[in-house]
């Protein structure tokens, strides 16, 4: 009896070890809540040709966020602060891209020039943000918050000035796709970009060494620059891959509204970013990182987001049940509270043993 | 009970997950008693103090203070109960003055706002007291390591402390700066504070300690006076084996008489600011040791050829070859290997695992776009923790939860394994148990056979008489001397570093 006790913690010790333990459960809660509250949350049916549910959307309306959190965990870990511009450089990224397909024009049903011209030009700013970005931190050694917060600030009047104050619109069908649907695939195109973001920066670490770079300079920068590690280009490295990656996602946004809106793409994303990072058991000082986390802090945010608009709470007083249910997720993964549950179980597990003689 | 008696402590046990770190320790201290702690690695010293302190929790056992039984759960009620603790990092704000430090916490007050003048002038007052030299005014980063441990206790003093405990407070102390901080743990010893004192130092242990409490695997293995346990017999209580391996070690050191071929060749190589322009040639499988007092500039020395700091005048060759060396990893491809001083904060990666901390600078090496696989790091790892015996739950373990000497070791396999022809070892025993410091000590020796060329820094003399075949003296920021063969003794490495006020005479 005693021995299975013992087993038993052992095992309840092993699980809750795990580093995406408690991500997991956090966004399982939020499913719960879910399916409790509508009981048909997990029904996926078709309509016109097209998957329809709770939780397509969830993963369709996540993509941007899942993206950007990927991005917000590399930078996190390399330099032990978060990028809070991303939303911005969407923002700036998207109107690249809808000014060149425009042709400088407000409103367009042709592309003025080549698709792919418009989204590399769109890359090619991204890129420029986020090496601005790095030069700022890992160069100056400002601290990250206060770096970004430049462009956090200037990204959207820059966005403003390249489609001179207008929201430029795409009519073209060709550039709803990234946003939409491809041809006749029932699968929303976003959930496809993000797979693709996922498996793109995940194959990347596996096959070289960039994550223990990472880990090691977000560490230890002193003693990475011993064992022969650039910490400063790494980090450089960290905020362009960040800024790419939310050029991607400001693509993906702007396809979505057929449009540029310097306003409003990205709005307040960097905030739930830099969540989905923490809630995915990601410290945000810096040092070891979980990509598998972010990912489903993200989407335990999106549901969150999702199950409110679905209980008919308004745009405005949104944040305010959000902030509750976070307050609950942040002190669930606190460790004073981990320490008090194992606590608890192993009070169990002895008093167990107790009956048992 | 002993009324003198000012802190006991009895049958103290204390596991960590299934291994005992601590079983029925008995411990007690006097009023007025420096009482030395003593024990290699992982004995238990460690986690003694910190039961005491408050910072675990004990399985059993009982803590009395006096004649009550106390039982802390935090170090702030450890400080109130009458215990108070100085690291040997010191967990002081170096960016507040010296008086604030004093005083930080619990600020005297007039009316809501916090009363300078007083916290002035208590603090001149308690420097005073203390024989400190330093003016309450001046900022903590401005003091030296002993200044500011010094005030770490008087901060400690202040709060009416009887029990004193010190954990290895003169390992980052050179030989003036711990006469010093002896007078004052004298002069507390007066006033009646009982000290506990851990170090690793035999020679200050019997300068001050009256008493001396061994511990050994977790275990108590007794109190004695100090006067009456010859050293001998406190190392081998204290390794609990005999010690031939101790003195094995003399006369392994071989005069070096191979081919001079020289990998290092230092011309007029400089760093502004640490170590003034020097020469020197290091030649394969040869032990260079530099010695001198603390901030003489042997570690700057070296880090000078590394390239941790980039030299800013003259030339070195590697090799036959001039090179210009702008980063650690020029130098590591160089064939080169650096051991940094401070283990903590420029050795070990802390929250990655052994095996990550093994192969990182191989890693490195090899770039980032060519990984190692699992099966090669494993391999490597494998075979550091084996060949240096490196104790560690797993190879998967995080390096943090290593004591400091298996921490050193893991650092050391990490060099090995990128196979250098030219290793640096600064302090690479400091802070070790006295059978590790053995194990690297033949290590070098082996490294040096095999025709490596290696640097060795160590505070302690003797150590460095035993490995080295070469010695170069440096004094405040510059190389002085160099002495090899018949001319290496103690008595003229004392007389090259001392040179300098016979000259300014």
């Amino acid at each position: 009896m005693i021995e299975k006790v013992g087993n038993r913690k052992h095992c309840y010790k092993k699980i809750t070890e795990r580093r995406l333990f408690m991500p997991l459960v956090c966004l399982f809660i939020v499913l719960l809540a879910n399916v409790i509250k509508t009981p048909d949350f997990f029904k996926v049916s078709i309509n016109n040709g097209v998957l329809y549910g709770y939780t397509i959307d969830i993963l369709n309306r996540g993509s941007e966020l899942i993206i950007l959190s990927i991005g917000m965990t590399l930078v996190t870990a390399a330099s032990g602060g978060q990028d809070i511009s991303v939303g911005a450089v969407m923002a700036v990224a998207a109107a690249v891209c809808c000014q060149i397909l425009s042709g400088g024009a407000v409103t367009t049903n042709t592309f003025e020039n080549p698709l792919i011209i418009a989204i590399l030009a769109a890359f090619t700013v991204s890129i420029l943000c986020g090496m601005f970005n790095g030069f700022l931190v890992a160069r100056l050694h400002i601290q990250p918050m206060v770096a970004t917060l430049i462009l956090y600030t200037a990204g959207r009047g820059i966005a403003q000035l390249i489609t001179k104050g207008q929201i430029t619109y795409i009519r073209v069908d060709n550039y709803k796709i990234l946003g939409g649907y491809i041809g006749s695939c029932p699968v929303p195109t976003p959930i496809f970009a993000a797979i693709m973001t996922v498996i793109i920066v995940f194959l990347v670490i596996k096959n070289t060494a960039l994550g223990l770079y990472i880990e090691c300079v977000g560490i230890n920068g002193s003693a990475s620059r011993l064992v022969g590690l650039n910490s400063a280009m790494l980090k450089f490295l960290t905020y362009i891959i960040c800024s790419l990656l939310a050029g991607v996602a400001g693509i993906v946004a702007s396809s979505r509204i057929y449009s540029a809106d310097a306003n409003n793409i990205g709005l307040n994303l960097e905030m739930d970013a830099i969540l989905a990072v923490a809630l995915g058991g990601n410290i945000l000082s810096g040092g070891k990182f979980s990509l598998a986390g972010s990912v489903i802090g993200a989407i335990t945010i999106q549901a969150l987001t999702t199950t409110l608009y679905a209980m008919k709470v308004s745009a405005d007083q949104l944040p305010v049940y959000k902030a509750i249910v976070v307050i609950v997720i942040v002190i669930l993964q606190s460790p004073i509270f981990k320490k008090y549950a194992a606590g608890l179980v192993s009070k169990r597990a002895a008093e167990g043993i107790e009956g048992a003689n | 009970m002993n009324k003198k008696i000012v802190l006991s402590v009895k049958n103290i046990s204390k596991s960590f997950s299934g291994t005992k770190a601590l079983s029925s320790v008995d411990f007690s201290l006097q009023k007025g008693e420096i009482h030395a702690l003593m024990g290699e690695n992982g004995a238990g010293k460690s986690t003694l103090i910190k039961v005491i302190t408050g910072v675990y929790k004990y399985d059993e056992g009982e803590i009395h203070i006096g004649e009550r039984k106390i039982c802390n759960h935090s170090p702030q009620e450890a400080q109130e109960n009458g215990i108070s603790t100085v690291y040997q990092e010191i967990n002081l704000c170096p960016n507040l003055t010296v008086a604030e430090n004093l005083f930080i916490g619990r600020e005297p007050k007039r009316m809501g706002f916090i009363n300078w003048k007083l916290i002035n002038q208590k603090s001149e007052e308690i420097l005073r007291n203390l024989n400190i030299e330093v003016s309450p005014t001046q900022m903590l980063a401005e003091c030296s390591i002993a200044i500011q441990q010094m005030i770490a206790i008087a901060r400690a003093v202040d709060m009416r402390c009887k029990v004193l405990i010190l954990d290895e407070p003169t390992s980052s102390l050179d030989k003036e700066e711990v006469e010093k901080l002896f007078e004052l743990m004298k002069h507390l010893k007066k006033e009646g504070v009982g000290i506990v004192f851990v170090t690793h130092f035999l020679d200050q242990v019997y300068e001050v300690c009256d008493k001396i409490t061994v511990l050994r695997n977790g275990k108590f293995v007794g109190e004695y006076e100090t006067d009456k346990l010859p050293r001998v017999q406190l190392v081998a209580k204290m390794m609990g084996k005999d010690l031939d391996s101790i003195s094995n070690i003399k006369g392994e050191r071989k005069e070096f008489s191979g081919k001079r071929i020289p990998f290092i060749e230092a011309e007029g190589l400089g760093h502004q600011g640490t170590i003034k322009p020097f020469c020197l040639a290091i030649h394969k499988g040869e032990v260079i040791g530099l010695t001198g007092l603390l901030g003489s500039g042997r570690s700057e020395m070296v880090r000078a050829i590394y390239g941790a700091d980039k030299a800013d005048s003259g030339k070195l060759k590697v090799n036959g070859k001039e090179v210009k060396i702008h980063a650690p990893i020029e130098a590591m491809k160089l064939g080169m290997g650096y051991l940094p001083e401070d283990r903590k904060r420029d050795g070990i990666i802390a929250d990655l695992s052994v095996r990550e901390n093994i192969i990182i600078a191989m890693q490195a090496i090899r770039g980032m776009l060519k990984p190692m696989s699992k099966k090669e790091m494993e391999e490597a790892a494998n075979t550091y923790i084996d060949l240096l015996k490196i104790k560690t739950e797993s190879r998967e373990t995080p390096i943090k939860y290593l004591s400091g000497g298996n921490q050193q070791k893991v650092i050391i396999g990490r060099w090995l394994l990128t196979n250098p022809q030219y290793l640096i070892l600064d302090e690479p025993t400091r802070g070790i148990d006295i059978g590790t410091k053995t194990e690297i000590q033949k290590l070098v020796l082996e490294l040096a056979e095999k025709g490596k060329a290696v640097t060795f820094i160590s505070s302690e003399l003797e150590e460095m008489l035993r490995t080295c075949s070469r010695m170069v003296v440096l004094r405040d920021g510059g190389k002085v001397g160099e002495i090899e063969s018949d001319d290496l003794t103690q008595d003229n490495i004392m007389k090259t570093i001392a040179g300098g006020e016979q000259e300014n005479d």
